[in-house]
């Protein structure tokens, strides 16, 4: 079995410019509260999602929305359900966060980690009722911190469960860089507790597609989870908006308010000067590497497999233009019900 | 007078109080970031980021607690609770009893609460009535930036676990991080007075278990806390346009419960209608009922409360929480059971309840004999 570049692409592309669409939508207004997006991982969902076939499960947390695209969920359902429509996937009830769709076994939750336990009862469910069927569980390199993941590994490890655990490892969890919060290494970690482990490039689909074939025939023989581990980058960071985002990108108005306080602070009292300032520094370092994570998004996962094709420039403008199309016309039949209903 | 924002007091008074007892650390998730100040000036081992690990950074805030330090433990929002519920409830709850009283666990949960910005049902709920259903937990819900502050202090010096639920329409960084996130085009329910407002010169602890009488009236008591009581308010001014006089109380605590300032209000109105952003049902509300009931008081009764999971569509979540017109609908209909008003205590005997005045919603105290505690609710 070799990747279908085109066919990959075409997901990935999707994916984005269906994100994009969303970020605008929020942008105007249209979706209230947090906005997770997968923005930067494609590669990954695009390289995993191939193999998922009808019975498969998908456990995902809050940033649900790149494989419900990539599992064919219907766009405007999909927008709908963002917008809070009664029209929308889950009418409106859920938002973002809890994207679910029974037929896709395809369940999110907007808490960290709780993808973990979900695959883990979905594989079970499958070795009673659908032989050969894996269970999917997305989540970030945060989540590796929360016991009921841990939990699930053994759990999945023990039982011997088709569990695909797949970590997108961004290096920040939320706003705290997860390297000053996680002792020791994550391969490691998912080796111990009885799992098989895989490491790749997430930006590369092809690496997460031949790892993603591996651990999908290991867990369909019978033989177990799968830590799957892909590195990416988040050019939006946790969320739309994300504050520390919004500080490197617009400092004047985000910090104006913030720094005499901060300053106040520093100087006033409270704890000695050197560690007052490796606080200060800790902060200056911190906004550092978000600036720095920035300019790393210039490896982008979808310019880079549309650099592979092996299509013309024509024929790849086709795929691209019909998928914009159909992506318009998802955003243009939401914006109808919104006005239908207000 | 100086007047500061309810998130603002928070940080004001901890601040003093870090500044005054160094056994005072602040942990939780990305506190460097949504804390910068408190991190910048007391530097990390004592506002320490932790990772994404609810039951262990929670369980280790009891113990650190038992072992001399005063953790200030923040969850990102009161939902999450539900990931490491153990430490507070199996716990920091049971300490002194366990422990014949020799050992207890000083120390402050701080979390976000609430909703009314279109974040669906796993980022907006208040629990505040689960949690403090368990014996041993201290539950604070301030209104505004004095009572915050206050409160605050009193939390920290408690020396036992308290949970402080600040809810997000008033504390503004809550709003600026998981409601705008940088756009301005969006609006919400902000009641001025509790995200701004008159602060003490020097902060002192307010007593926590006191409930604070903001409006008296005799036609009817209003009970609520956090921001529903801004909403009470406002009720209350369009229902004396109507010439119904609503008194309103701020619970300020669920537990302790000021069943004291609540049942000399309602012993003089006769009505009682609590206003609850929790859950309906096995709740805070249905517990102030049973209060009335046990201390021989004879009242209507209504509720307007968060019935079921709370939509993410802002339009059906405005619907869910507490509002001003249900609240105004509720109030009306409780005052026109007028004539119906069951007897109370000071009254004498009363007679044999009649399926009719069963129906209107009273709560039935029959000197102890026994309650009737059917259809208690005619209204909300």
């Amino acid at each position: 079995m070799q990747p279908n570049a085109e066919g990959l692409y075409r997901q990935m592309y999707k994916s984005r410019r269906f994100e994009e669409a969303v970020t605008q939508l929020w942008n105007d207004g249209h979706i209230s509260a947090e906005m997770h997006l997968s923005k930067g991982q494609e590669a990954i969902v695009a390289g995993v999602l191939d193999h998922v076939i009808d019975g498969d499960a998908l456990a995902l947390e809050y940033r649900g929305t790149a494989p419900m695209v990539m599992r064919g969920v219907d766009l405007a359902l999909l927008i709908k359900e963002f917008m809070g429509l009664e029209d929308g996937l889950c009418g409106g009830m859920g938002g973002h966060m809890h994207l679910f769709s029974p037929e896709h076994l395809a369940a999110s939750s907007g808490i960290v980690g709780a993808a973990g336990p979900a695959a883990c009862g979905f594989a079970f469910a499958a070795q009673h009722l659908r032989p050969d069927k894996v269970a999917v569980a997305f989540f970030g390199e945060g989540a590796m911190n929360q016991g009921m993941l841990m939990e699930s590994i053994n759990l999945a490890a023990a039982w011997s469960l088709p569990v695909i655990f797949v970590c997108k490892d961004n290096g920040m969890a939320v706003t705290t860089p997860s390297a000053e919060v996680t002792a020791g290494d994550l391969l490691t970690r998912a080796r111990g507790l009885g799992a098989h482990v895989v490491s790749v490039d997430g930006t590369d689909v092809d690496e997460v597609w031949r790892a993603a074939r591996d651990a999908f025939l290991r867990a369909r023989e019978g033989n177990g989870p799968t830590f799957l581990h892909a590195t990416c980058v988040h050019p939006e960071g946790h969320m739309l908006g994300d504050p520390l985002l919004r500080m490197v990108r617009s400092p004047v108005r985000e910090l104006k308010s913030k720094v005499a306080p901060l300053m106040k602070a520093a100087t006033t009292g409270g704890s000695s000067l050197s560690e007052r300032a490796a606080s200060l520094g800790s902060i200056a370092g911190m906004l550092g590497r978000v600036q720095k994570a920035q300019k790393q998004a210039a490896n982008d996962p979808v310019e880079r497999q549309r650099q592979r094709l092996s299509i013309s420039d024509a024929e790849r403008d086709e795929l691209e233009r019909a998928i914009d199309d159909e992506v318009q016309t998802a955003v243009a039949g939401a914006l109808r019900s919104l006005e239908a209903r207000s | 007078m100086k007047t500061m924002t309810f998130a603002g007091a928070i940080e004001d008074a901890l601040m003093k109080a870090m500044s005054d007892d160094p056994r005072i650390v602040v942990f939780g998730e990305d506190v460097h970031a949504l804390r910068m100040n408190l991190y910048a000036k007391f530097g990390e081992m004592r506002v320490r980021p932790t990772p994404i690990s609810e039951s262990a950074f929670l369980g280790a805030a009891v113990t650190a607690a038992m072992a001399g330090l005063r953790p200030v433990v923040e969850l990102m929002m009161i939902d999450f609770v539900a990931v490491a519920a153990d430490a507070l409830v199996n716990h920091a709850a049971k300490l002194e009893v366990f422990s014949g009283g020799r050992w207890k666990a000083p120390m402050v949960v701080r979390a976000p609460c609430g909703g009314g910005y279109g974040d669906g049902g796993q980022h907006e709920q208040t629990l505040w009535g689960w949690l403090a259903q368990v014996p041993g937990m201290k539950v604070v819900v301030p209104s505004n930036p004095a009572d915050a502050g206050g409160l605050m202090l009193s939390a920290i010096e408690d020396e036992g676990p308290v949970l402080f639920m600040e809810h997000k329409l008033l504390a503004d960084y809550w709003i600026d991080v998981v409601a705008d996130a940088g756009r301005t085009n969006l609006d919400y329910d902000i009641p001025d007075a509790g995200a701004r407002g008159e602060v003490p010169k020097t902060w002192e602890p307010i007593p926590i278990g006191e409930a604070k009488v903001l409006r008296d009236g005799d036609d009817l008591t209003i009970v609520s806390l956090g921001v529903s009581v801004h909403r009470c308010l406002q009720a209350a001014e369009e229902l004396a346009k109507d010439g119904v006089r609503a008194g309103v109380i701020d619970l300020r605590s669920v537990a302790p419960l000021d069943t004291r300032t609540v049942c000399q209000a309602v012993e003089k109105t006769g009505r009682l209608l609590v206003v609850d952003e929790d859950y309906k049902h096995f709740s805070l509300s249905g517990e102030l009922a049973a209060v009335v009931l046990e201390a021989g008081i004879s009242a209507h009764f209504a509720r307007v409360c968060v019935e079921d999971t709370i939509p993410f569509d802002r339009r059906r979540e405005a619907q869910a929480l507490p509002n001003v017109p249900r609240i105004v609908e509720a109030a009306t209909k409780l005052v026109s059971q007028q004539g119906r008003r069951a007897p109370s205590a000071a009254d004498g005997p009363v007679a044999p309840v009649s399926r009719d005045v069963e129906s209107a919603g009273r709560l039935v105290h029959d000197r102890g004999r026994f309650s009737i505690a059917v259809a208690l609710e005619s209204a909300g």
